[in-house]
Protein backbone atom coordinates (compact mmCIF):
# COMPACT_ATOMS: atom_id res chain seq x y z
CA UNK A 1 0.00 0.00 0.00
CA UNK A 2 1.32 3.38 -1.04
CA UNK A 3 -0.02 6.04 1.19
CA UNK A 4 1.93 9.17 0.56
CA UNK A 5 -0.15 11.93 2.01
CA UNK A 6 1.79 15.18 1.67
CA UNK A 7 0.94 17.86 4.16
CA UNK A 8 2.86 20.63 2.39
CA UNK A 9 0.84 19.90 -0.75
CA UNK A 10 -2.31 20.15 1.34
CA UNK A 11 -1.31 23.58 2.64
CA UNK A 12 -0.42 24.66 -0.89
CA UNK A 13 -3.81 23.81 -2.37
CA UNK A 14 -6.01 24.60 0.63
CA UNK A 15 -6.42 28.35 -0.12
CA UNK A 16 -7.53 27.56 -3.66
CA UNK A 17 -10.03 24.97 -2.45
CA UNK A 18 -11.39 27.30 0.22
CA UNK A 19 -11.85 29.98 -2.40
CA UNK A 20 -13.80 27.50 -4.50
CA UNK A 21 -15.85 26.64 -1.44
CA UNK A 22 -17.17 30.20 -1.51
CA UNK A 23 -18.31 29.61 -5.08
CA UNK A 24 -19.98 26.39 -4.03
CA UNK A 25 -21.78 28.17 -1.20
CA UNK A 26 -22.82 30.94 -3.55
CA UNK A 27 -24.15 28.43 -6.07
CA UNK A 28 -26.11 26.66 -3.35
CA UNK A 29 -27.48 29.97 -2.05
CA UNK A 30 -28.60 31.28 -5.43
CA UNK A 31 -30.05 27.90 -6.43
CA UNK A 32 -31.91 27.70 -3.15
CA UNK A 33 -33.33 31.19 -3.51
CA UNK A 34 -34.64 30.33 -6.99
CA UNK A 35 -36.06 27.06 -5.71
CA UNK A 36 -37.80 28.73 -2.76
CA UNK A 37 -39.63 31.23 -4.99
CA UNK A 38 -40.41 28.86 -7.87
CA UNK A 39 -41.49 26.13 -5.45
CA UNK A 40 -44.00 28.45 -3.82
CA UNK A 41 -45.34 29.44 -7.23
CA UNK A 42 -45.75 25.77 -8.18
CA UNK A 43 -47.38 24.90 -4.87
CA UNK A 44 -49.87 27.75 -5.18
CA UNK A 45 -50.59 26.94 -8.82
CA UNK A 46 -51.65 23.48 -7.63
CA UNK A 47 -54.34 25.13 -5.55
CA UNK A 48 -55.86 27.40 -8.17
CA UNK A 49 -58.59 24.92 -8.99
CA UNK A 50 -58.05 25.14 -12.75
CA UNK A 51 -57.96 21.48 -13.62
CA UNK A 52 -55.75 21.90 -16.70
CA UNK A 53 -53.09 24.02 -14.98
CA UNK A 54 -53.08 21.77 -11.92
CA UNK A 55 -52.59 18.53 -13.79
CA UNK A 56 -50.02 19.99 -16.18
CA UNK A 57 -47.93 21.43 -13.38
CA UNK A 58 -48.24 18.21 -11.41
CA UNK A 59 -47.00 16.10 -14.33
CA UNK A 60 -44.15 18.49 -14.96
CA UNK A 61 -43.05 18.40 -11.32
CA UNK A 62 -43.25 14.61 -11.35
CA UNK A 63 -41.06 14.58 -14.45
CA UNK A 64 -38.50 16.93 -12.90
CA UNK A 65 -38.38 14.92 -9.69
CA UNK A 66 -37.87 11.56 -11.34
CA UNK A 67 -35.11 12.47 -13.79
CA UNK A 68 -31.44 12.97 -12.88
CA UNK A 69 -30.30 16.50 -12.12
CA UNK A 70 -27.08 16.01 -14.06
CA UNK A 71 -29.00 15.25 -17.28
CA UNK A 72 -31.17 18.30 -16.67
CA UNK A 73 -28.06 20.44 -16.27
CA UNK A 74 -26.71 19.19 -19.60
CA UNK A 75 -30.09 19.63 -21.25
CA UNK A 76 -30.46 23.26 -20.20
CA UNK A 77 -26.84 24.13 -20.93
CA UNK A 78 -26.71 22.60 -24.42
CA UNK A 79 -30.26 23.11 -25.64
CA UNK A 80 -30.19 26.84 -24.92
CA UNK A 81 -27.80 27.66 -27.80
CA UNK A 82 -29.80 25.37 -30.12
CA UNK A 83 -32.84 27.59 -29.75
CA UNK A 84 -30.77 30.76 -29.80
CA UNK A 85 -30.32 31.45 -26.06
CA UNK A 86 -26.71 31.06 -25.05
CA UNK A 87 -26.47 30.57 -21.30
CA UNK A 88 -23.27 30.82 -19.33
CA UNK A 89 -22.46 27.74 -17.21
CA UNK A 90 -23.42 29.65 -14.08
CA UNK A 91 -26.81 30.74 -15.38
CA UNK A 92 -27.65 27.33 -16.84
CA UNK A 93 -26.56 25.61 -13.65
CA UNK A 94 -28.56 27.91 -11.40
CA UNK A 95 -31.68 27.45 -13.54
CA UNK A 96 -31.27 23.67 -13.48
CA UNK A 97 -30.67 23.38 -9.75
CA UNK A 98 -33.35 25.93 -8.92
CA UNK A 99 -35.92 24.18 -11.08
CA UNK A 100 -35.01 20.71 -9.81
CA UNK A 101 -35.31 21.64 -6.17
CA UNK A 102 -38.40 23.78 -6.68
CA UNK A 103 -40.16 20.53 -7.59
CA UNK A 104 -39.20 19.10 -4.20
CA UNK A 105 -39.91 22.30 -2.28
CA UNK A 106 -43.38 22.63 -3.79
CA UNK A 107 -44.21 19.32 -2.08
CA UNK A 108 -42.89 20.68 1.21
CA UNK A 109 -45.03 23.82 0.86
CA UNK A 110 -48.05 21.75 -0.14
CA UNK A 111 -47.77 19.61 2.98
CA UNK A 112 -47.29 22.75 5.08
CA UNK A 113 -50.37 24.45 3.62
CA UNK A 114 -52.44 21.31 4.08
CA UNK A 115 -51.41 21.16 7.73
CA UNK A 116 -53.19 24.47 8.41
CA UNK A 117 -56.50 23.59 10.09
CA UNK A 118 -59.65 23.96 8.05
CA UNK A 119 -61.13 26.29 10.66
CA UNK A 120 -58.56 28.93 9.72
CA UNK A 121 -59.83 29.01 6.15
CA UNK A 122 -63.40 29.15 7.35
CA UNK A 123 -62.61 31.99 9.72
CA UNK A 124 -61.06 33.96 6.85
CA UNK A 125 -64.16 33.29 4.83
CA UNK A 126 -66.33 34.51 7.66
CA UNK A 127 -64.24 37.67 7.96
CA UNK A 128 -64.68 38.25 4.22
CA UNK A 129 -60.94 38.26 3.53
CA UNK A 130 -59.78 38.11 -0.05
CA UNK A 131 -57.98 34.95 -1.20
CA UNK A 132 -54.77 36.92 -1.41
CA UNK A 133 -55.04 38.17 2.14
CA UNK A 134 -56.06 34.71 3.36
CA UNK A 135 -52.85 33.25 2.02
CA UNK A 136 -50.58 36.13 2.86
CA UNK A 137 -51.76 36.92 6.37
CA UNK A 138 -53.28 33.71 7.71
CA UNK A 139 -52.36 30.53 5.85
CA UNK A 140 -48.74 30.96 4.77
CA UNK A 141 -47.46 32.25 8.14
CA UNK A 142 -48.98 29.18 9.79
CA UNK A 143 -47.79 26.83 7.06
CA UNK A 144 -44.20 28.00 7.39
CA UNK A 145 -43.34 26.29 10.71
CA UNK A 146 -44.54 22.97 9.31
CA UNK A 147 -42.43 23.47 6.22
CA UNK A 148 -39.20 24.49 7.95
CA UNK A 149 -37.72 21.00 8.55
CA UNK A 150 -38.29 19.98 4.93
CA UNK A 151 -36.92 23.28 3.67
CA UNK A 152 -33.80 22.81 5.77
CA UNK A 153 -33.19 19.30 4.49
CA UNK A 154 -33.34 20.48 0.91
CA UNK A 155 -30.91 23.31 1.67
CA UNK A 156 -28.36 20.66 2.65
CA UNK A 157 -29.45 18.60 -0.36
CA UNK A 158 -28.81 21.49 -2.76
CA UNK A 159 -25.42 22.10 -1.21
CA UNK A 160 -24.45 18.47 -1.78
CA UNK A 161 -25.67 18.52 -5.38
CA UNK A 162 -23.59 21.53 -6.42
CA UNK A 163 -20.60 19.35 -7.46
CA UNK A 164 -22.71 18.29 -10.43
CA UNK A 165 -22.27 21.81 -11.77
CA UNK A 166 -18.64 20.90 -12.47
CA UNK A 167 -19.82 18.91 -15.52
CA UNK A 168 -20.56 22.13 -17.42
CA UNK A 169 -17.49 23.89 -16.06
CA UNK A 170 -18.74 25.97 -13.15
CA UNK A 171 -15.64 26.54 -11.05
CA UNK A 172 -16.94 25.23 -7.78
CA UNK A 173 -15.18 22.89 -5.36
CA UNK A 174 -15.26 19.71 -7.44
CA UNK A 175 -14.15 21.43 -10.62
CA UNK A 176 -11.25 23.03 -8.76
CA UNK A 177 -10.21 19.67 -7.31
CA UNK A 178 -10.34 18.19 -10.81
CA UNK A 179 -8.19 21.02 -12.12
CA UNK A 180 -5.62 20.60 -9.33
CA UNK A 181 -5.58 16.86 -9.96
CA UNK A 182 -4.89 17.21 -13.66
CA UNK A 183 -2.25 19.89 -13.13
CA UNK A 184 -0.27 18.01 -10.51
CA UNK A 185 -1.26 14.37 -11.06
CA UNK A 186 -2.13 14.16 -7.40
CA UNK A 187 -5.70 13.14 -6.68
CA UNK A 188 -5.45 11.84 -3.13
CA UNK A 189 -5.28 15.18 -1.35
CA UNK A 190 -7.66 17.33 -3.45
CA UNK A 191 -10.49 14.78 -3.53
CA UNK A 192 -10.07 13.90 0.13
CA UNK A 193 -10.07 17.57 1.08
CA UNK A 194 -13.24 18.14 -0.93
CA UNK A 195 -14.88 15.36 1.06
CA UNK A 196 -13.65 16.81 4.35
CA UNK A 197 -14.86 20.31 3.44
CA UNK A 198 -18.29 18.94 2.54
CA UNK A 199 -18.48 17.05 5.83
CA UNK A 200 -17.31 20.06 7.79
CA UNK A 201 -20.06 22.19 6.30
CA UNK A 202 -22.98 19.80 5.99
CA UNK A 203 -22.79 18.03 9.36
CA UNK A 204 -23.08 21.22 11.47
CA UNK A 205 -25.79 22.57 9.16
CA UNK A 206 -27.77 19.36 9.50
CA UNK A 207 -27.33 19.57 13.27
CA UNK A 208 -28.54 23.18 13.31
CA UNK A 209 -31.58 22.22 11.27
CA UNK A 210 -32.42 19.43 13.73
CA UNK A 211 -32.16 21.97 16.55
CA UNK A 212 -34.37 24.43 14.69
CA UNK A 213 -36.87 21.69 13.97
CA UNK A 214 -37.09 20.77 17.65
CA UNK A 215 -37.59 24.42 18.59
CA UNK A 216 -40.31 24.88 15.99
CA UNK A 217 -42.08 21.76 17.20
CA UNK A 218 -41.95 23.00 20.75
CA UNK A 219 -43.36 26.38 19.73
CA UNK A 220 -46.16 24.62 17.87
CA UNK A 221 -46.83 22.59 21.00
CA UNK A 222 -46.29 19.24 19.29
CA UNK B 1 -36.89 13.11 -34.24
CA UNK B 2 -37.82 9.85 -35.96
CA UNK B 3 -34.61 9.59 -37.96
CA UNK B 4 -32.70 10.46 -34.79
CA UNK B 5 -34.19 7.46 -33.01
CA UNK B 6 -33.56 5.27 -36.06
CA UNK B 7 -29.90 6.21 -36.10
CA UNK B 8 -29.18 6.25 -32.39
CA UNK B 9 -31.97 4.11 -30.94
CA UNK B 10 -29.78 1.03 -30.68
CA UNK B 11 -26.97 2.82 -28.86
CA UNK B 12 -29.41 4.51 -26.53
CA UNK B 13 -31.03 1.19 -25.67
CA UNK B 14 -27.62 -0.32 -25.00
CA UNK B 15 -27.00 2.58 -22.67
CA UNK B 16 -30.35 1.97 -21.00
CA UNK B 17 -29.35 -1.65 -20.39
CA UNK B 18 -26.14 -0.53 -18.70
CA UNK B 19 -28.17 1.91 -16.59
CA UNK B 20 -30.54 -0.93 -15.67
CA UNK B 21 -27.61 -3.16 -14.68
CA UNK B 22 -26.10 -0.36 -12.61
CA UNK B 23 -29.48 0.19 -11.00
CA UNK B 24 -29.95 -3.49 -10.14
CA UNK B 25 -26.47 -3.95 -8.69
CA UNK B 26 -26.52 -0.64 -6.85
CA UNK B 27 -29.86 -1.41 -5.23
CA UNK B 28 -28.46 -4.74 -4.08
CA UNK B 29 -25.50 -2.96 -2.49
CA UNK B 30 -27.85 -0.34 -1.03
CA UNK B 31 -30.13 -2.98 0.54
CA UNK B 32 -27.22 -4.82 2.13
CA UNK B 33 -25.54 -1.62 3.34
CA UNK B 34 -28.79 -0.16 4.68
CA UNK B 35 -29.72 -3.33 6.52
CA UNK B 36 -26.33 -3.83 8.13
CA UNK B 37 -25.84 -0.16 9.00
CA UNK B 38 -29.44 0.20 10.21
CA UNK B 39 -29.11 -2.85 12.45
CA UNK B 40 -25.59 -1.80 13.41
CA UNK B 41 -26.82 1.54 14.70
CA UNK B 42 -29.14 -0.33 17.07
CA UNK B 43 -26.44 -2.73 18.20
CA UNK B 44 -25.50 -3.05 21.85
CA UNK B 45 -21.76 -3.06 21.05
CA UNK B 46 -20.39 0.46 20.92
CA UNK B 47 -17.82 -0.48 18.27
CA UNK B 48 -20.45 -1.73 15.83
CA UNK B 49 -22.66 1.23 16.62
CA UNK B 50 -19.90 3.78 16.05
CA UNK B 51 -18.84 2.11 12.85
CA UNK B 52 -22.39 2.32 11.51
CA UNK B 53 -22.72 5.97 12.56
CA UNK B 54 -19.43 6.89 10.88
CA UNK B 55 -20.47 5.17 7.65
CA UNK B 56 -23.88 6.85 7.65
CA UNK B 57 -22.59 10.34 8.46
CA UNK B 58 -19.74 10.23 5.94
CA UNK B 59 -21.92 9.07 3.08
CA UNK B 60 -24.83 11.36 3.93
CA UNK B 61 -22.60 14.33 4.65
CA UNK B 62 -20.78 14.43 1.32
CA UNK B 63 -21.91 14.35 -2.28
CA UNK B 64 -22.38 11.25 -4.35
CA UNK B 65 -20.09 12.75 -6.99
CA UNK B 66 -17.33 13.29 -4.43
CA UNK B 67 -17.71 9.70 -3.22
CA UNK B 68 -17.68 8.38 -6.77
CA UNK B 69 -14.50 10.24 -7.67
CA UNK B 70 -12.90 9.27 -4.40
CA UNK B 71 -13.65 5.59 -4.84
CA UNK B 72 -12.60 5.60 -8.49
CA UNK B 73 -9.55 7.87 -8.40
CA UNK B 74 -8.24 7.73 -4.84
CA UNK B 75 -8.80 4.13 -3.77
CA UNK B 76 -6.33 2.88 -6.43
CA UNK B 77 -3.68 5.12 -4.82
CA UNK B 78 -4.36 3.29 -1.57
CA UNK B 79 -3.89 -0.02 -3.31
CA UNK B 80 -7.46 -0.96 -4.17
CA UNK B 81 -8.17 -0.69 -7.89
CA UNK B 82 -11.76 -1.15 -8.97
CA UNK B 83 -12.98 -1.35 -12.56
CA UNK B 84 -15.13 1.66 -13.43
CA UNK B 85 -18.32 -0.39 -13.66
CA UNK B 86 -17.82 -1.78 -10.14
CA UNK B 87 -16.75 1.58 -8.73
CA UNK B 88 -19.92 3.06 -10.23
CA UNK B 89 -22.56 0.82 -8.71
CA UNK B 90 -20.60 0.46 -5.48
CA UNK B 91 -20.53 4.21 -4.79
CA UNK B 92 -24.16 4.74 -5.79
CA UNK B 93 -25.20 1.77 -3.65
CA UNK B 94 -23.16 2.85 -0.64
CA UNK B 95 -24.48 6.41 -0.90
CA UNK B 96 -28.12 5.37 -1.07
CA UNK B 97 -27.53 2.69 1.56
CA UNK B 98 -26.56 5.38 4.08
CA UNK B 99 -29.92 7.09 3.57
CA UNK B 100 -31.63 3.68 3.64
CA UNK B 101 -30.00 2.84 6.97
CA UNK B 102 -31.98 5.62 8.64
CA UNK B 103 -35.18 4.24 7.11
CA UNK B 104 -34.34 0.74 8.38
CA UNK B 105 -33.56 2.06 11.85
CA UNK B 106 -36.75 4.10 12.00
CA UNK B 107 -38.87 1.17 10.82
CA UNK B 108 -37.39 -1.24 13.36
CA UNK B 109 -38.00 1.23 16.18
CA UNK B 110 -41.55 1.75 14.92
CA UNK B 111 -42.52 -1.91 15.41
CA UNK B 112 -44.88 -1.81 18.42
CA UNK B 113 -43.40 -2.44 21.85
CA UNK B 114 -45.79 -5.36 22.47
CA UNK B 115 -44.25 -7.36 19.63
CA UNK B 116 -40.82 -7.14 21.25
CA UNK B 117 -42.25 -8.09 24.62
CA UNK B 118 -44.26 -11.00 23.21
CA UNK B 119 -41.15 -12.39 21.53
CA UNK B 120 -39.28 -11.96 24.80
CA UNK B 121 -42.06 -13.73 26.71
CA UNK B 122 -41.77 -16.66 24.30
CA UNK B 123 -38.06 -16.71 25.19
CA UNK B 124 -36.89 -16.20 21.63
CA UNK B 125 -33.22 -15.40 21.20
CA UNK B 126 -32.52 -11.78 20.11
CA UNK B 127 -31.44 -12.98 16.65
CA UNK B 128 -34.54 -15.07 16.15
CA UNK B 129 -36.76 -12.28 17.45
CA UNK B 130 -35.25 -9.87 14.95
CA UNK B 131 -35.49 -12.30 12.06
CA UNK B 132 -38.93 -13.81 12.64
CA UNK B 133 -40.90 -11.08 14.42
CA UNK B 134 -39.41 -7.62 14.08
CA UNK B 135 -37.85 -7.48 10.60
CA UNK B 136 -40.87 -8.79 8.64
CA UNK B 137 -43.03 -6.08 10.19
CA UNK B 138 -40.32 -3.45 9.81
CA UNK B 139 -39.94 -4.24 6.10
CA UNK B 140 -43.61 -3.45 5.55
CA UNK B 141 -43.08 -0.09 7.27
CA UNK B 142 -39.95 0.78 5.34
CA UNK B 143 -41.26 0.01 1.86
CA UNK B 144 -43.08 3.32 1.14
CA UNK B 145 -40.06 5.57 1.86
CA UNK B 146 -37.83 2.97 0.22
CA UNK B 147 -39.76 3.50 -3.03
CA UNK B 148 -38.71 7.16 -3.10
CA UNK B 149 -35.16 6.13 -2.35
CA UNK B 150 -35.15 3.78 -5.35
CA UNK B 151 -36.03 6.73 -7.61
CA UNK B 152 -33.14 8.66 -6.07
CA UNK B 153 -30.93 5.66 -6.75
CA UNK B 154 -31.92 5.57 -10.41
CA UNK B 155 -31.11 9.27 -10.66
CA UNK B 156 -27.81 8.63 -8.92
CA UNK B 157 -26.75 6.08 -11.51
CA UNK B 158 -26.62 8.87 -14.11
CA UNK B 159 -23.45 10.13 -12.40
CA UNK B 160 -21.47 6.99 -13.23
CA UNK B 161 -21.27 8.39 -16.77
CA UNK B 162 -18.72 10.85 -15.36
CA UNK B 163 -16.24 8.02 -14.75
CA UNK B 164 -16.93 6.81 -18.31
CA UNK B 165 -19.28 3.92 -17.60
CA UNK B 166 -21.23 3.79 -20.87
CA UNK B 167 -24.71 4.16 -19.41
CA UNK B 168 -27.65 6.05 -20.88
CA UNK B 169 -26.33 9.44 -19.82
CA UNK B 170 -22.88 8.66 -21.24
CA UNK B 171 -24.35 7.65 -24.60
CA UNK B 172 -26.48 10.80 -24.69
CA UNK B 173 -23.39 12.88 -23.98
CA UNK B 174 -21.45 11.12 -26.74
CA UNK B 175 -24.23 11.62 -29.29
CA UNK B 176 -24.45 15.26 -28.26
CA UNK B 177 -20.73 15.67 -28.75
CA UNK B 178 -20.78 14.05 -32.18
CA UNK B 179 -23.90 15.66 -33.64
CA UNK B 180 -24.77 18.70 -31.49
CA UNK B 181 -28.38 17.51 -31.53
CA UNK B 182 -28.62 18.29 -27.83
CA UNK B 183 -32.39 18.54 -27.50
CA UNK B 184 -32.90 15.10 -29.01
CA UNK B 185 -30.00 13.40 -27.23
CA UNK B 186 -30.60 14.69 -23.70
CA UNK B 187 -34.35 14.90 -24.20
CA UNK B 188 -34.54 11.21 -25.07
CA UNK B 189 -32.39 10.35 -22.07
CA UNK B 190 -34.64 12.39 -19.77
CA UNK B 191 -37.74 10.68 -21.12
CA UNK B 192 -36.22 7.21 -20.73
CA UNK B 193 -35.27 7.96 -17.11
CA UNK B 194 -38.78 9.23 -16.50
CA UNK B 195 -40.37 6.13 -18.02
CA UNK B 196 -38.13 3.84 -15.97
CA UNK B 197 -39.00 5.66 -12.76
CA UNK B 198 -42.69 6.11 -13.40
CA UNK B 199 -43.68 2.89 -15.13
CA UNK B 200 -41.16 0.37 -13.81
CA UNK B 201 -39.83 1.27 -10.38
CA UNK B 202 -42.93 2.93 -8.89
CA UNK B 203 -45.35 0.11 -9.89
CA UNK B 204 -42.84 -2.54 -8.77
CA UNK B 205 -42.52 -0.93 -5.35
CA UNK B 206 -46.31 -0.56 -5.06
CA UNK B 207 -46.66 -4.26 -5.92
CA UNK B 208 -44.10 -5.16 -3.29
CA UNK B 209 -46.00 -3.09 -0.72
CA UNK B 210 -49.21 -4.98 -1.54
CA UNK B 211 -47.47 -8.37 -1.27
CA UNK B 212 -46.01 -7.46 2.11
CA UNK B 213 -49.36 -6.17 3.38
CA UNK B 214 -51.06 -9.42 2.32
CA UNK B 215 -48.36 -11.53 3.95
CA UNK B 216 -48.82 -9.73 7.22
CA UNK B 217 -52.56 -10.25 6.91
CA UNK B 218 -53.25 -6.52 6.75
CA UNK B 219 -55.49 -6.65 3.68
Amino acid sequence: MIFDWKWDFVWAILPRLLGATLNTLMAAGIGYAIALVLGLAFALSQRTGWRLVTSMVREMLEFIRSTPLVVQIFFIFYVGPQIGVTLSPWVAGMIAIGLHYSAYLSEVYRAGIEAVPKGQWEACRALNMSTRDTYRRIVLPQALPHAIPGMGNYLVGIFKDTPMLSVIGVTELMQTANAIGSETYRFLEPYTLVGVIFLALSLPTAGLIRLLERQVRRKLGL
Amino acid sequence: MWDFLQTYGLRLSEGTLVTAAQFALASLVACLAALSAGLGRLSRHWLVRNFAVIYIEIFRGTSLLVQLYWIFFVLPLLGLSLPKFTAGFLSVGLNVGAYGAEIVRGAILAVPRGQWEAAYALSMSPAKRMRRIILPQAVALMLPPWGNLMIELLKGTALVALIAVSDLMFVAKQINGATFRSAEAFGTALIVYYLLARFLITPAMRGLERVMARRLGKV
